[in-house]
């Protein structure tokens, strides 16, 4: 196993303890729209869509690559959006204010 | 140009880890997504600069198709349809990770090292999996396939022999990375698995699916992170895949199972309803909506326990105007939320925020069970397994165990429900027959409507 694998192994597991402290605090209520953030933020994967499709050097990996942007923009800008929607729609009583 | 790229991978790392924190809070949910929207906006951005890119065309024609069906599908979902739609998205982002593994394969000419081939397989495995079981699920959840569970027998000897097979082929390709045909074999394989696995599963259990679904398909992007080198991928795949695996043990918790159970025992029959059970018709007291209002009337305290069968019937609405109502007449109205009330982790917070109720109002079991025994009135529309009592006691009861509310510690329960029929668990709920519950038999949003007019006319 070379270094550079090693240190994305750590990046990997100290990634999740941080996911583990921070998303446990979040409370039921907020599960929805957690879910369809983390959604979102899940298309990440768009980065490399990105390259596959930008920088592929077969007619075939730059097709790959195209269908990668297309079904991870759908989750990037859809779950975004949904989860905007969403939390727009959580007010405070306005009584009592 | 790398470190730059580096840079601000790692400052948008950290506002998706900010962002994720502030959805902890309803005051700055909002703020929290806007800001990992604005990571997500400058990691493409500045993946766009990189000068392996060379052409631009089948990038702007993919941005621009899935921007308009993500805007398009956003704006339309109705919230009772998050469910599906957080679940047919995982879909997309799963084999999008799959996607971008292969081609990534494709691109390098076979020269992946034996750590890329490994989380190569990996990434393809997950990701088709999420993918054609997201597909599922959602087919499930729109009523394309029916709810029920579908078994076979030898149904988990197969899934096992085809994860096993799939293993074995992947293995050959790290000795021999120009074997294209086993990777696809791999594919295939990985998107017959994701069907087996989630059609055995039932109506009821989909929060518990999805949510794992979820976990899978930050996993899968993970793994596509480490085939690419890609720290950004890793850390927010890494954070989505906790976040997954966090709501998928909750949801499991509050309905008393394991998540093997879940996955592998195929419980439940559809999403219309339980078994039914014979056995001797005790006695139930009806009642209608004025003698409700004229309860309503003497009361001070009113806790509202919404189940999914209130959002079927859509009756959400007219229940905040009949909250209202009461609480202009001095009632103080609260809502008490199980954590399985929908169809997705905390559905009915969004289905009931979407009816203008302040989110102040919805409580969580924990902040409100100990307040049932001084309330007035419970009153329990389309709930039915978490109110059962007998998941206190009956020891052979598929509910035992389950946390409930405590309803039936109320001075009044009122209950509007179509029958006496049980809910998914199959548990006749004794809190029907006790003498101080109020029986409303009806469709829930006739009944609130009945119950709206008749508190009008005091």
């Amino acid at each position: 196993m070379n270094e550079i694998i090693l240190i994305s192994v750590y990046i990997f597991v100290l990634a999740i303890f941080v996911g583990f402290e921070v998303i446990t605090k979040v409370p039921p209520l907020l599960h929805t729209p957690l879910m369809s953030g983390s959604n979102a933020i899940s298309g990440i994967t768009l980065v490399g869509a990105l390259i596959s499709a930008g920088a592929g050097s077969s007619q075939a990996a730059k097709i790959l690559g195209m269908l990668a942007v297309i079904t991870a923009t759908i989750n990037v800008v859809g779950g975004f959006l949904v989860t905007d929607r969403m939390l727009e729609m959580f007010k405070k009583d306005k009584k009592k204010n | 140009m790398v470190t730059i790229t580096n840079i601000v991978y790692l400052i948008a790392a950290i506002f998706f880890i900010i962002g994720l924190k502030n959805l902890g809070s309803p005051k700055t949910a909002r703020q929290g997504n806007l800001l990992a929207m604005t990571a997500m906006l400058i990691a493409v951005l500045v993946t766009l600069l990189d000068r392996q890119i060379l052409d631009f065309s089948y990038i702007i024609a993919g941005v621009i198709i899935g921007a308009a069906i993500g805007i398009v599908s956003a704006k339309k979902v109705e919230m009772t349809q998050m469910p599906q739609m957080v679940a047919i998205f995982n879909g997309f982002g799963g084999i999008a990770s799959a996607l971008v593994a292969f081609s990534e394969y494709l691109r390098t000419g076979n020269s992946l090292a034996i750590d890329g081939l490994i989380t190569l397989i990996l990434s393809l495995i997950i990701g088709t999996l999420t993918f054609t079981g997201s597909l599922v699920a959602f087919a499930k959840l729109q009523g394309i396939m029916r709810g029920a569970p579908i078994v076979f027998p030898g149904q988990k000897w197969i899934n096992a022999i085809l994860l096993t097979s799939a293993l074995v082929l992947g293995v050959f390709v790290i000795f021999d990375a120009s074997l294209v045909s086993f990777l696809l074999i791999i594919v295939i394989i990985a998107a017959v698995l994701g069907v087996l696995s989630v059609i055995p599963i039932g109506g009821a259990d989909m929060p518990v699916v999805i949510s794992l679904l979820n976990s899978y398909s930050g996993l899968a992007a993970a793994a596509t992170g480490f085939v690419l080198s890609n720290n950004i991928l890793i850390i927010s795949g890494a954070l989505v895949g906790a976040s997954g695996i966090i709501l998928t043990q909750i949801m499991c918790k509050a309905m008393n199972r394991s998540l093997t159970n879940v996955l592998f025992a195929a419980v439940g029959t559809d999403d219309s309803g339980g078994v039914s059970t014979g056995g001797e018709r005790k006695k139930v007291t009806e009642y209608t909506a004025e003698d409700a209002a004229m309860v309503f009337d003497a009361s001070q305290s009113l806790i509202i326990i919404p189940g999914y069968g209130l959002a079927v019937a859509q009756a959400q609405h007219i229940l905040q105007e009949l909250a209202e109502l009461l609480e202009n007449r001095g009632v103080a109205v609260r809502y008490a939320i199980h954590p399985v009330a929908g169809r997705m982790p905390g559905h009915m917070n969004v289905l009931l925020a979407e009816a203008n109720v302040p989110y102040e109002k919805l409580l969580e079991m924990d902040e409100i069970n100990d307040d049932f025994q001084n309330t007035d009135v419970v009153l329990v529309i389309g709930a039915n397994d978490v109110i059962n009592p007998a998941a206190r006691y009956k020891k052979d009861s598929a509910l035992y165990g389950m946390p409930i509310l405590n309803a039936d510690k109320a001075k009044t329960v009122m209950i509007v429900k179509r029958s006496l029929s049980p809910g998914f668990a199959g548990e006749d709920n004794e809190l029907f027959y006790d003498s101080k519950t109020m029986m409303l038999f009806g469709d829930a949003k006739k009944m609130v409507t009945d119950l709206v007019k008749a508190v009008k006319d005091l």
